[in-house]
Protein backbone atom coordinates (compact mmCIF):
# COMPACT_ATOMS: atom_id res chain seq x y z
CA UNK A 1 0.00 0.00 0.00
CA UNK A 2 0.92 3.49 -0.49
CA UNK A 3 2.38 4.01 3.64
CA UNK A 4 3.86 7.86 3.07
CA UNK A 5 4.72 7.23 -0.75
CA UNK A 6 4.44 9.94 -3.07
CA UNK A 7 4.24 8.89 -6.65
CA UNK A 8 3.74 10.65 -10.30
CA UNK A 9 0.85 9.50 -11.79
CA UNK A 10 0.80 9.56 -15.44
CA UNK A 11 -1.73 8.81 -18.42
CA UNK A 12 -0.80 6.62 -20.98
CA UNK A 13 -2.18 4.37 -23.29
CA UNK A 14 1.33 2.37 -24.65
CA UNK A 15 2.02 -0.51 -22.39
CA UNK A 16 5.20 -1.09 -20.83
CA UNK A 17 5.86 -4.52 -19.51
CA UNK A 18 6.29 -5.11 -15.82
CA UNK A 19 7.38 -7.57 -13.96
CA UNK A 20 4.01 -8.76 -11.55
CA UNK A 21 1.60 -7.45 -13.94
CA UNK A 22 -1.12 -9.20 -14.97
CA UNK A 23 -2.44 -8.87 -18.20
CA UNK A 24 -4.65 -10.01 -21.00
CA UNK A 25 -2.03 -11.72 -23.61
CA UNK A 26 -3.17 -12.99 -27.93
CA UNK A 27 -1.79 -16.00 -28.32
CA UNK A 28 -0.10 -15.41 -31.85
CA UNK A 29 2.27 -18.33 -32.55
CA UNK A 30 3.32 -21.64 -31.24
CA UNK A 31 6.84 -22.51 -31.66
CA UNK A 32 8.16 -26.01 -29.82
CA UNK A 33 7.48 -25.75 -26.46
CA UNK A 34 7.01 -21.90 -25.94
CA UNK A 35 3.96 -19.54 -26.91
CA UNK A 36 4.24 -16.06 -28.41
CA UNK A 37 1.89 -13.69 -26.67
CA UNK A 38 0.66 -10.44 -27.72
CA UNK A 39 0.37 -8.50 -25.02
CA UNK A 40 0.73 -4.56 -26.75
CA UNK A 41 4.09 -3.88 -25.56
CA UNK A 42 6.91 -3.45 -27.93
CA UNK A 43 7.69 -7.47 -28.18
CA UNK A 44 6.12 -10.29 -27.86
CA UNK A 45 5.92 -11.95 -24.73
CA UNK A 46 6.66 -15.88 -24.46
CA UNK A 47 4.64 -18.27 -22.18
CA UNK A 48 5.76 -21.79 -21.87
CA UNK A 49 3.63 -24.81 -22.12
CA UNK A 50 4.85 -25.75 -18.91
CA UNK A 51 3.92 -22.83 -16.84
CA UNK A 52 -0.09 -23.28 -16.47
CA UNK A 53 -1.19 -25.25 -13.42
CA UNK A 54 -1.04 -29.26 -13.61
CA UNK A 55 0.64 -28.90 -16.94
CA UNK A 56 3.50 -31.68 -17.39
CA UNK A 57 5.18 -32.80 -20.58
CA UNK A 58 2.66 -35.39 -21.63
CA UNK A 59 -0.53 -33.44 -20.44
CA UNK A 60 0.14 -30.16 -22.64
CA UNK A 61 -2.60 -27.58 -21.78
CA UNK A 62 -4.54 -27.08 -24.94
CA UNK A 63 -3.90 -23.85 -26.18
CA UNK A 64 -4.65 -22.52 -29.77
CA UNK A 65 -3.67 -19.48 -31.70
CA UNK A 66 -5.59 -17.17 -30.91
CA UNK A 67 -6.58 -17.99 -27.87
CA UNK A 68 -6.97 -15.68 -24.49
CA UNK A 69 -5.00 -15.56 -21.92
CA UNK A 70 -4.47 -14.16 -18.41
CA UNK A 71 -1.40 -14.13 -16.82
CA UNK A 72 1.43 -12.54 -15.19
CA UNK A 73 5.08 -11.65 -15.82
CA UNK A 74 7.89 -13.19 -14.40
CA UNK A 75 10.52 -11.26 -16.31
CA UNK A 76 10.15 -7.90 -18.14
CA UNK A 77 13.02 -5.53 -18.29
CA UNK A 78 13.87 -3.29 -21.56
CA UNK A 79 16.92 -5.85 -22.16
CA UNK A 80 14.99 -8.77 -22.55
CA UNK A 81 11.93 -10.54 -24.02
CA UNK A 82 8.86 -10.18 -21.44
CA UNK A 83 8.38 -13.71 -20.22
CA UNK A 84 4.76 -14.79 -18.81
CA UNK A 85 3.16 -17.55 -16.75
CA UNK A 86 0.17 -18.94 -15.67
CA UNK A 87 1.05 -19.92 -12.04
CA UNK A 88 1.93 -18.06 -9.07
CA UNK A 89 4.81 -18.72 -7.01
CA UNK A 90 2.86 -21.34 -4.86
CA UNK A 91 2.05 -23.26 -8.25
CA UNK A 92 -1.81 -22.70 -8.59
CA UNK A 93 -3.61 -20.91 -11.31
CA UNK A 94 -5.05 -18.12 -9.20
CA UNK A 95 -7.88 -17.40 -12.24
CA UNK A 96 -5.21 -17.09 -14.67
CA UNK A 97 -4.89 -19.36 -17.74
CA UNK A 98 -6.96 -19.62 -20.95
CA UNK A 99 -10.23 -17.68 -20.71
CA UNK A 100 -12.90 -19.19 -21.78
CA UNK A 101 -14.95 -18.65 -24.78
CA UNK A 102 -17.25 -16.17 -26.18
CA UNK A 103 -17.01 -12.72 -24.75
CA UNK A 104 -15.44 -9.61 -26.13
CA UNK A 105 -12.21 -7.84 -25.64
CA UNK A 106 -11.58 -4.43 -25.99
CA UNK A 107 -8.94 -2.28 -25.29
CA UNK A 108 -8.85 1.21 -22.60
CA UNK A 109 -6.22 3.42 -21.82
CA UNK A 110 -3.74 2.21 -18.72
CA UNK A 111 -5.18 5.28 -16.43
CA UNK A 112 -9.12 3.68 -16.61
CA UNK A 113 -7.66 0.38 -15.59
CA UNK A 114 -6.25 1.57 -12.96
CA UNK A 115 -8.82 3.51 -12.11
CA UNK A 116 -11.57 0.21 -12.55
CA UNK A 117 -8.89 -1.51 -10.09
CA UNK A 118 -9.17 0.90 -7.08
CA UNK A 119 -10.39 -0.75 -4.35
CA UNK A 120 -14.20 0.84 -3.86
CA UNK A 121 -14.51 1.84 -7.24
CA UNK A 122 -17.77 2.72 -7.93
CA UNK A 123 -18.36 1.91 -12.09
CA UNK A 124 -17.57 -1.43 -11.05
CA UNK A 125 -20.05 -1.28 -7.90
CA UNK A 126 -22.79 -0.11 -10.10
CA UNK A 127 -22.65 -2.47 -13.13
CA UNK A 128 -22.65 -5.37 -10.76
CA UNK A 129 -26.07 -4.16 -9.98
CA UNK A 130 -27.01 -4.52 -13.89
CA UNK A 131 -26.83 -8.08 -14.46
CA UNK A 132 -24.43 -11.04 -14.01
CA UNK A 133 -21.32 -10.82 -16.03
CA UNK A 134 -17.83 -11.61 -15.97
CA UNK A 135 -14.83 -9.77 -16.57
CA UNK A 136 -11.15 -9.64 -17.21
CA UNK A 137 -8.99 -6.62 -16.77
CA UNK A 138 -5.62 -6.16 -17.70
CA UNK A 139 -2.97 -4.27 -16.42
CA UNK A 140 -1.51 -3.46 -20.53
CA UNK A 141 -5.12 -1.65 -21.27
CA UNK A 142 -7.15 -4.72 -22.55
CA UNK A 143 -10.38 -5.69 -21.21
CA UNK A 144 -12.74 -8.91 -21.85
CA UNK A 145 -16.52 -8.77 -20.91
CA UNK A 146 -18.67 -11.86 -20.95
CA UNK A 147 -22.54 -11.19 -20.31
CA UNK A 148 -25.44 -13.49 -20.92
CA UNK A 149 -26.57 -12.23 -24.01
CA UNK A 150 -24.25 -10.42 -26.85
CA UNK A 151 -26.96 -7.08 -26.68
CA UNK A 152 -25.80 -7.31 -22.48
CA UNK A 153 -22.17 -7.61 -22.96
CA UNK A 154 -22.03 -4.86 -25.89
CA UNK A 155 -23.71 -2.68 -23.33
CA UNK A 156 -21.47 -3.29 -20.30
CA UNK A 157 -18.15 -2.81 -23.36
CA UNK A 158 -19.89 0.81 -24.33
CA UNK A 159 -20.01 1.87 -20.56
CA UNK A 160 -16.25 0.83 -19.90
CA UNK A 161 -15.61 2.49 -23.12
CA UNK A 162 -17.30 6.04 -22.30
CA UNK A 163 -16.85 6.11 -18.64
CA UNK A 164 -12.87 7.32 -19.04
CA UNK A 165 -14.91 10.37 -19.98
CA UNK A 166 -18.08 10.69 -18.10
CA UNK A 167 -18.25 12.20 -15.14
CA UNK A 168 -20.08 10.34 -12.28
CA UNK A 169 -23.87 12.15 -12.48
CA UNK A 170 -23.55 11.29 -16.52
CA UNK A 171 -22.41 7.58 -15.77
CA UNK A 172 -25.92 7.06 -13.00
CA UNK A 173 -27.61 8.96 -15.56
CA UNK A 174 -26.89 6.02 -18.25
CA UNK A 175 -27.51 3.20 -15.57
CA UNK A 176 -30.27 4.50 -14.72
CA UNK A 177 -32.04 4.25 -18.07
CA UNK A 178 -30.54 0.90 -18.50
CA UNK A 179 -31.97 -0.04 -15.34
CA UNK A 180 -35.17 1.37 -16.35
CA UNK A 181 -35.29 -0.52 -19.61
CA UNK B 1 51.83 -0.28 -19.10
CA UNK B 2 54.82 -0.44 -21.54
CA UNK B 3 53.89 -1.81 -25.11
CA UNK B 4 57.23 -3.03 -26.97
CA UNK B 5 56.28 -2.95 -30.92
CA UNK B 6 59.72 -3.81 -32.56
CA UNK B 7 59.62 -4.11 -36.57
CA UNK B 8 62.90 -5.35 -37.89
CA UNK B 9 62.98 -4.20 -41.44
CA UNK B 10 67.22 -4.04 -42.43
CA UNK B 11 68.67 -3.71 -39.29
CA UNK B 12 66.21 -0.45 -38.27
CA UNK B 13 64.63 -0.49 -35.62
CA UNK B 14 61.28 1.13 -34.85
CA UNK B 15 60.60 1.47 -31.22
CA UNK B 16 56.78 2.74 -29.60
CA UNK B 17 56.75 3.24 -26.41
CA UNK B 18 53.73 3.79 -24.43
CA UNK B 19 54.45 4.86 -21.04
CA UNK B 20 52.33 6.33 -18.78
CA UNK B 21 50.34 9.32 -20.11
CA UNK B 22 53.25 9.94 -23.01
CA UNK B 23 54.91 8.37 -25.60
CA UNK B 24 57.47 8.51 -28.48
CA UNK B 25 59.12 7.03 -31.47
CA UNK B 26 62.44 6.55 -31.53
CA UNK B 27 64.78 6.19 -34.84
CA UNK B 28 67.82 4.62 -34.08
CA UNK B 29 70.83 4.48 -36.23
CA UNK B 30 72.17 1.69 -38.24
CA UNK B 31 74.33 -0.65 -35.60
CA UNK B 32 75.40 -4.07 -35.87
CA UNK B 33 76.10 -6.02 -32.78
CA UNK B 34 77.33 -2.67 -30.79
CA UNK B 35 76.33 -2.16 -27.16
CA UNK B 36 73.93 0.16 -26.67
CA UNK B 37 74.55 0.72 -23.46
CA UNK B 38 77.67 3.35 -24.94
CA UNK B 39 74.55 5.29 -26.17
CA UNK B 40 74.18 7.37 -22.56
CA UNK B 41 70.75 7.62 -22.51
CA UNK B 42 68.88 6.80 -19.56
CA UNK B 43 65.32 5.76 -21.13
CA UNK B 44 67.23 2.87 -23.30
CA UNK B 45 67.86 1.17 -20.06
CA UNK B 46 64.48 0.83 -18.78
CA UNK B 47 63.32 -0.90 -21.97
CA UNK B 48 62.41 -4.68 -20.44
CA UNK B 49 64.70 -6.37 -23.15
CA UNK B 50 67.80 -4.08 -21.50
CA UNK B 51 67.33 -5.04 -18.04
CA UNK B 52 69.64 -8.42 -18.10
CA UNK B 53 72.86 -5.70 -18.12
CA UNK B 54 72.00 -3.70 -15.20
CA UNK B 55 72.85 -4.14 -11.26
CA UNK B 56 70.27 -4.13 -8.99
CA UNK B 57 70.95 -0.92 -7.78
CA UNK B 58 70.75 0.85 -11.03
CA UNK B 59 67.55 -0.92 -11.48
CA UNK B 60 66.19 0.72 -8.32
CA UNK B 61 67.72 3.90 -9.29
CA UNK B 62 65.63 3.70 -12.75
CA UNK B 63 62.52 2.75 -10.89
CA UNK B 64 62.57 5.55 -8.87
CA UNK B 65 63.12 8.21 -10.96
CA UNK B 66 60.20 6.34 -12.82
CA UNK B 67 58.03 6.56 -9.86
CA UNK B 68 58.30 10.38 -9.40
CA UNK B 69 57.89 11.39 -13.04
CA UNK B 70 54.70 9.40 -12.87
CA UNK B 71 53.34 11.09 -9.54
CA UNK B 72 54.36 14.58 -10.59
CA UNK B 73 52.68 13.81 -13.63
CA UNK B 74 49.30 12.87 -12.29
CA UNK B 75 46.42 15.12 -11.43
CA UNK B 76 43.94 15.18 -8.89
CA UNK B 77 41.13 17.50 -7.73
CA UNK B 78 42.12 19.96 -4.29
CA UNK B 79 38.56 19.49 -4.08
CA UNK B 80 36.69 18.68 -0.39
CA UNK B 81 35.06 15.23 -0.53
CA UNK B 82 31.52 15.73 -1.77
CA UNK B 83 29.12 13.84 1.18
CA UNK B 84 26.89 11.08 -0.52
CA UNK B 85 23.13 12.08 0.20
CA UNK B 86 20.88 9.47 1.14
CA UNK B 87 18.61 9.33 -2.20
CA UNK B 88 14.73 8.79 -1.13
CA UNK B 89 13.90 8.69 -4.65
CA UNK B 90 13.44 4.86 -5.88
CA UNK B 91 12.58 3.84 -9.44
CA UNK B 92 9.11 1.63 -9.40
CA UNK B 93 8.08 0.97 -12.66
CA UNK B 94 5.11 -0.90 -11.59
CA UNK B 95 2.03 0.51 -10.16
CA UNK B 96 1.25 -2.47 -7.56
CA UNK B 97 3.48 -1.11 -5.18
CA UNK B 98 1.98 2.19 -5.15
CA UNK B 99 -1.66 1.39 -5.08
CA UNK B 100 -3.73 -1.07 -3.39
CA UNK B 101 -4.76 -2.43 -6.57
CA UNK B 102 -7.78 -5.26 -6.65
CA UNK B 103 -7.43 -8.85 -8.19
CA UNK B 104 -8.04 -8.38 -12.15
CA UNK B 105 -10.37 -11.41 -12.15
CA UNK B 106 -13.98 -10.34 -11.70
CA UNK B 107 -17.55 -11.78 -11.61
CA UNK B 108 -20.65 -10.43 -10.47
CA UNK B 109 -24.16 -11.92 -9.67
CA UNK B 110 -23.11 -15.66 -10.08
CA UNK B 111 -22.18 -15.46 -13.62
CA UNK B 112 -19.04 -17.56 -12.82
CA UNK B 113 -19.12 -19.14 -8.99
CA UNK B 114 -15.39 -20.37 -9.07
CA UNK B 115 -14.26 -16.77 -9.85
CA UNK B 116 -16.45 -15.60 -7.26
CA UNK B 117 -14.95 -17.70 -4.78
CA UNK B 118 -11.25 -16.49 -6.26
CA UNK B 119 -12.71 -12.78 -5.92
CA UNK B 120 -13.05 -13.50 -1.97
CA UNK B 121 -10.02 -15.11 -1.64
CA UNK B 122 -7.65 -13.04 -3.30
CA UNK B 123 -9.47 -9.79 -1.69
CA UNK B 124 -9.27 -10.84 2.01
CA UNK B 125 -5.34 -11.80 1.50
CA UNK B 126 -4.83 -8.57 -0.09
CA UNK B 127 -7.09 -6.50 3.04
CA UNK B 128 -6.29 -8.60 5.94
CA UNK B 129 -3.56 -11.01 7.03
CA UNK B 130 -3.85 -14.82 7.07
CA UNK B 131 -4.71 -14.64 10.38
CA UNK B 132 -8.10 -14.38 9.52
CA UNK B 133 -8.27 -16.94 7.63
CA UNK B 134 -7.74 -18.82 10.35
CA UNK B 135 -10.33 -17.36 12.83
CA UNK B 136 -12.63 -18.28 9.81
CA UNK B 137 -11.94 -22.10 9.93
CA UNK B 138 -14.88 -23.44 12.01
CA UNK B 139 -13.98 -26.25 14.29
CA UNK B 140 -16.48 -29.34 14.32
CA UNK B 141 -14.82 -30.20 17.17
CA UNK B 142 -14.11 -27.70 20.29
CA UNK B 143 -10.70 -27.40 21.68
CA UNK B 144 -11.36 -28.82 24.97
CA UNK B 145 -12.94 -32.04 23.46
CA UNK B 146 -10.04 -32.80 21.41
CA UNK B 147 -7.41 -32.46 24.51
CA UNK B 148 -9.59 -35.01 26.09
CA UNK B 149 -9.70 -37.17 23.51
CA UNK B 150 -5.97 -37.10 23.22
CA UNK B 151 -5.61 -38.01 26.38
CA UNK B 152 -6.84 -41.22 26.12
CA UNK B 153 -5.68 -41.72 22.92
CA UNK B 154 -2.07 -41.08 24.00
CA UNK B 155 -2.20 -44.10 26.69
CA UNK B 156 -4.24 -46.89 24.80
CA UNK B 157 -1.56 -46.45 21.69
CA UNK B 158 1.31 -46.28 24.04
CA UNK B 159 0.21 -49.85 26.11
CA UNK B 160 0.22 -51.14 22.12
CA UNK B 161 3.63 -51.02 22.10
CA UNK B 162 4.64 -52.15 25.69
CA UNK B 163 6.05 -55.86 25.78
CA UNK B 164 3.14 -58.95 26.14
CA UNK B 165 4.54 -59.16 29.86
CA UNK B 166 4.05 -55.17 30.94
CA UNK B 167 0.80 -55.40 29.19
CA UNK B 168 -0.57 -57.99 31.60
CA UNK B 169 1.05 -56.27 34.58
CA UNK B 170 -0.32 -53.09 33.76
CA UNK B 171 -3.66 -54.75 33.08
CA UNK B 172 -3.37 -56.60 37.07
CA UNK B 173 -2.28 -53.08 38.38
CA UNK B 174 -5.03 -51.28 36.57
CA UNK B 175 -7.63 -53.35 38.53
CA UNK B 176 -5.86 -53.79 41.79
CA UNK B 177 -4.24 -50.47 42.62
CA UNK B 178 -7.18 -47.43 41.27
CA UNK B 179 -7.25 -46.06 44.72
CA UNK B 180 -3.33 -45.98 45.70
CA UNK B 181 -1.90 -42.68 44.76
CA UNK B 182 0.04 -42.06 41.56
CA UNK B 183 3.51 -42.78 42.85
CA UNK B 184 2.96 -45.86 44.93
CA UNK B 185 1.44 -46.77 41.74
CA UNK B 186 4.33 -47.18 40.02
CA UNK B 187 6.99 -48.88 42.64
CA UNK B 188 4.77 -51.89 42.67
CA UNK B 189 4.35 -52.34 38.68
CA UNK B 190 8.38 -52.13 38.45
CA UNK B 191 8.46 -54.77 41.08
CA UNK B 192 6.33 -56.84 39.26
CA UNK B 193 7.86 -56.08 36.07
CA UNK B 194 10.90 -57.17 37.45
CA UNK B 195 10.09 -60.34 39.54
CA UNK B 196 9.26 -63.47 38.56
CA UNK B 197 5.53 -63.66 38.87
CA UNK B 198 4.96 -67.63 40.57
CA UNK B 199 2.10 -68.74 38.90
CA UNK B 200 -0.60 -69.84 41.36
CA UNK B 201 -1.18 -73.78 41.69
Amino acid sequence: AGGGAYWVDSQQKRYVPVKGDHVIGIVTAKAGDVFRLDVGGSEPASLSYLAFEGATKRNRPNVQVGDLIYGQFVVANKDMEPEMVCIDSSGKSSGMGIIGQDGFLFKVSLGLIRKLLAPKCEIIQELSQLYPFELVLGMNGRIWVKAKTVQQTLIIVNILEACEYMTAEQRKQALAKLSGN
Amino acid sequence: MVFLLVINSSYCFVVLILQGKHWWSKKLPNFRGTALGTIGHGTIWSWEFMQRGLDSQTKKQLEEEEKKIISEEHWYLDVPDLKEKESYIIEERSFLRCEDLVYGRMSFKGFNPEIEKLMIQMNSKCKEEEIEEDDKMEADVSDEEMARRYETLVGTIGKKFLRKRDQRVLKDDDEDDEVEEGNSNTRPNKRAKKMFLKPQD
